[in-house]
């Protein structure tokens, strides 16, 4: 038995948690994270199918409902698509290239934390006074006009978690640059590699907006200033501007990833190479870039006039030219291949038809002009939910199901997992298709309740019961993930017995290091075309010899958790006089252990040589 | 080459900021980190031409009542001239001279501190003699926040070069630490290179009216 599979006790793991630098636990920790601040935004959403299920329902009051709906869209966006799209990120990417780690693994926890504690203190906003209430786009007109601190706790959570994902961003991207393995050229990697790197350029340029109009919104409700109020010369359409110039490319940031992960399922259980390789990475280098051109269509009612109106809109037309250029070549990689319909090749058939449906309403919505009649309808809300839902969620689910034995060395129970897709796909379709039509019938999005004899009562029951459906699929997983640690049935290199990227070339899941010997990568597909040749496994680019690895850390943790103290004290410095001093205090926390790290070293370690054929003899015969 | 080797100036690498692959990867990955910065100061800029001389009522100060060149001229000299010194000493560690790299890096602190200092009266001298505060007008806060931001990052340069110098001024240059000095001077670059925006966005547009 080998030292790193000896069961360790309860303290043990919690404390190798939180200070852990691996890429592979890490994105254990997004995944845990993100699924629970999935499931608590799931309910947050039942909730508002309960209020909206009858006309004149007072399940909910109206100043509640305003914090559910805010808080669901917060939630789900942030804490939950992010986190879980950064897990599979963290799980797969570095395999994927045949590196080690990540470039920064310290920075990496950092940015973990750092959400964790941005997530943690919005949420806390529920027991101390009241969530916040503006919307998720939180609107400067009507943020300042909110009287609880919900709002506070927007900007400040955001704030600390946003700068996590910034920070990851910038790690990705410099993992991807310099540490491929050799022979991994650009266009040699795998798709899902490619997403990553381009969503991680989004966030590289989409974050500091954000910043920046987060620090105006803190500044104009903690401190006094005067952005976003008119009577002082202020202007609250500088916040719209900000929040879409980040807000846009945010939507790419998730949809990208997702793309990514279905280009794999589509190759793998197609049995086929992707078909147009090159194409794909163009196309989603493309629409990276028109990302950033579009944010105004957001703000077509605003009143920027008909010149900018219709440059924004042609530009949001044009990104439904590289999508579709994916689309056809999802459908060509299945052509003539020889498909096997497993749970993750289920979720990837139904998301071309899902996804096209929100991208043919999201063509309607930027012709600026019809835009006037949609706006802040229903309309939006289904359309906004079909990309985010039948594109991010589904690849969500699908990579969970696809990854989960490498990340955890387990199947989980093919069965159950078609149950969950059959009935999440059902309630999904349920709950937003008929929402199309309630917007067109002039019901408003974020109303809390609606009136009898207005033609919206079928529609919206209709809604409310697709909504029970997709509740219960996420249960039948949520017991699915159980069944599968308790049988804790260990499964081989490559499971799914198509892999064809270099995760699959190695163990599930793969020891501390990854990689024994760095692979030599000799084409696209690096794993498929040495099992083609008839070979068991990569050939080693290097000859077997030391390993270099980073040390744990527990001052990623401290850094973040300063960051968590001084929100509070900020927060509340204009209340109570002990405000400041917490304020300092942790600012002190923070910018202390960021001292700490910068004078004392770290090397790191070594893993010999010695120990590392050891391991080798340890396990006996190979999976 | 590995971290901790020890080296003499013959065997001192040519390009010690990218020797190792810790190294490298801190240099790419501060150069990112710039490309975000440069848009967190984008957008603070955008913000403050938005709100440029945007005021509740007629008696407030505008840009072109508060600006005076002979100040903003001195700081912008300071600054200029410590960007000059941080060349020099990035020279000086490139060619694994220890002490005249200190030397050179003491010099750029001085000339921080001074612009700092400059700052600081600055702000004071607005404050006091036109009531142009941060809370006084949608200008004000405009202004604070964006000059204030970049003031933020020059006292945090300080703090981090002062840091470097302190800590690693008994053991001399190494592969560990170099690739961290060349960083902390690139983000000092930076930091001149957003001054030269303000001073022309802020100052002399100011002054025009």
């Amino acid at each position: 038995m080998s030292t790193y599979a000896q069961k360790k006790g309860f303290g043990a793991t919690l404390w190798d948690f939180l200070t852990t630098v691996d890429h592979k636990k890490i994105a254990i920790l997004y995944l845990i994270a993100g699924g629970f601040f999935f499931i608590l935004g799931g309910l947050e959403a039942l909730f508002i199918r309960i209020q909206l299920a009858v006309p004149n329902n007072d399940f909910v009051s109206a100043g509640f409902y305003n914090e559910i709906l805010t808080m669901h869209g917060t939630t789900m966006i942030f804490l939950a698509a992010m986190p879980l799209v950064f897990a599979f990120m963290n799980a797969v990417m570095p395999l994927q290239i045949g590196a080690r780690d990540v470039a920064f693994p310290f920075l990496n926890s950092l940015g973990f934390w750092l959400f964790f504690f941005g997530g943690v203190f919005l949420n806390l906003s529920w027991f101390l006074g009241g969530a916040p209430d503006a919307g998720w786009t939180s609107y400067a007109s009507l943020s300042l006009a909110s009287e609880t601190h919900g709002i506070d706790f927007y900007a400040l959570g955001l704030q600390i978690s946003g700068a996590g994902t910034l920070i990851g961003g910038i790690n990705f991207l410099v993992t991807i640059v310099n540490m491929r393995a050799p022979g991994m050229t650009y266009m040699r990697m795998p798709m899902f590699t490619w997403a990553t790197f381009v969503t991680s350029a989004l966030i590289l340029f989409a974050f500091p907006p954000l910043t920046v109009g987060l620090f105006l919104l803190i500044f104009d409700r903690m401190f006094g200033a005067n952005f976003f109020d008119v009577s002082m010369g202020g202007n609250t359409v500088i916040w719209e501007h900000l929040f879409w110039i980040f807000g846009h490319p945010e939507v790419y940031i998730l949809i990208l990833p997702a793309f990514g992960i279905f280009s794999e399922i589509f190759a793998i259980f197609s049995r086929k190479r992707l078909f147009g390789y090159s194409s794909m990475v163009f196309a989603t280098v493309l629409i990276g870039f028109l990302g950033f051109m579009v944010w105004a269509h957001h703000m077509f009612t605003t009143g920027l006039g008909p010149i900018a109106n219709a440059i924004f809109a042609v530009a949001t037309m044009a990104i439904a030219v590289p999508t579709g250029i994916k689309i056809f070549n999802w459908l060509f990689t299945m052509w003539g291949g020889s498909i096997k319909f497993t749970t993750p090749m289920l979720w990837a058939v139904a998301f071309i038809p899902s996804f096209v449906a929100g991208g043919v309403t999201g063509v309607m919505l930027a012709s600026a002009a019809a835009d006037y009649q949609y706006h802040d309808s229903y309309f939006v809300v289904a359309h906004f939910h079909y990309v985010i839902v039948g594109g991010v969620v589904f690849a969500l689910f699908a990579g969970a199901h696809l990854y989960w034995p490498k990340m955890f060395g387990t199947m989980l129970n093919e069965t159950l997992g078609k149950i969950t897709f059959w009935l999440f796909l059902i309630g999904f379709h349920l709950t937003f298709f008929i929402q199309h039509f309630l917007g067109l019938m002039g019901m408003p999005r974020r109303i809390f309740t609606f009136l009898p004899g207005q033609g919206l009562e079928t529609g919206n029951l209709i809604s409310s019961i697709g909504a029970i459906f997709m509740a219960v699929a996420v249960i039948v997983l949520l017991i699915n993930v159980i069944m599968t640690s308790v049988k804790n049935e260990k499964v081989g290199n490559d499971p799914w017995g198509d892999g064809r990227t270099l995760e699959w070339a190695i163990a599930s899941p793969p020891p501390f290091y990854n990689f024994k010997q760095l692979p030599l990568v000799r084409g696209l597909d690096a794993y498929w075309l040495e099992k083609m040749e008839g070979k068991k496994g990569m050939t080693p680019a290097e000859p077997l010899g030391d390993i270099h690895m980073p040390n744990n850390s527990f001052i990623p943790f401290v850094i973040s958790f300063g960051l968590f103290i001084a929100a509070f004290g900020a927060m509340y410095r204009a209340d109570y006089a002990w405000g400041l001093p917490v304020l300092i205090l942790g600012m002190a926390v923070t910018l202390g252990s960021m001292f700490v790290r910068s004078i004392k070293d770290d090397h790191g370690f070594h893993i010999h040589k010695e120990d590392l054929m050891e391991d080798d003899n340890d396990k006996g015969v190979k999976a | 080459m590995q971290a901790e080797e020890k080296f003499t100036y013959e065997t001192w690498p040519a390009a010690p900021e990218k020797a190792t692959l810790e190294a490298k990867n801190k240099f790419l990955g501060f150069w990112f980190f710039l490309g975000g910065e440069t848009v967190l100061f984008a957008t603070l800029f955008a913000t403050y031409l938005a709100l440029k001389d945007k005021v509740p009522n007629a008696e407030a100060a505008l840009a072109k009542d508060i600006f005076e060149i002979p100040l903003a001229f001195a700081a912008t000299m300071l600054l200029l001239t410590s960007s000059l010194t941080s060349v020099y000493a990035m020279y000086h560690m490139k060619n694994f001279n220890f002490k005249k790299m200190q030397m050179w890096l003491g010099l750029t602190v001085l000339l921080g501190a001074l612009f700092l200092a400059l700052e600081i009266y600055e702000f004071n001298h607005y404050v006091h003699k036109f009531e142009h505060t941060f809370t006084s007008s949608a200008f004000g806060s405009a202004f604070y926040t964006l000059v204030g931001f970049h003031g933020g990052h020059v006292a945090f340069g300080l703090a981090w070069i002062i840091t470097l110098m302190v800590r690693n001024s008994k053991r001399g240059l190494n592969l560990y630490n170099a690739p961290k000095f060349y960083v902390a001077s690139l983000y000092w670059h930076f930091i001149d290179v957003v001054w030269v925006f303000i001073f022309t966005v802020v100052y002399l547009m100011g002054m025009v009216g």
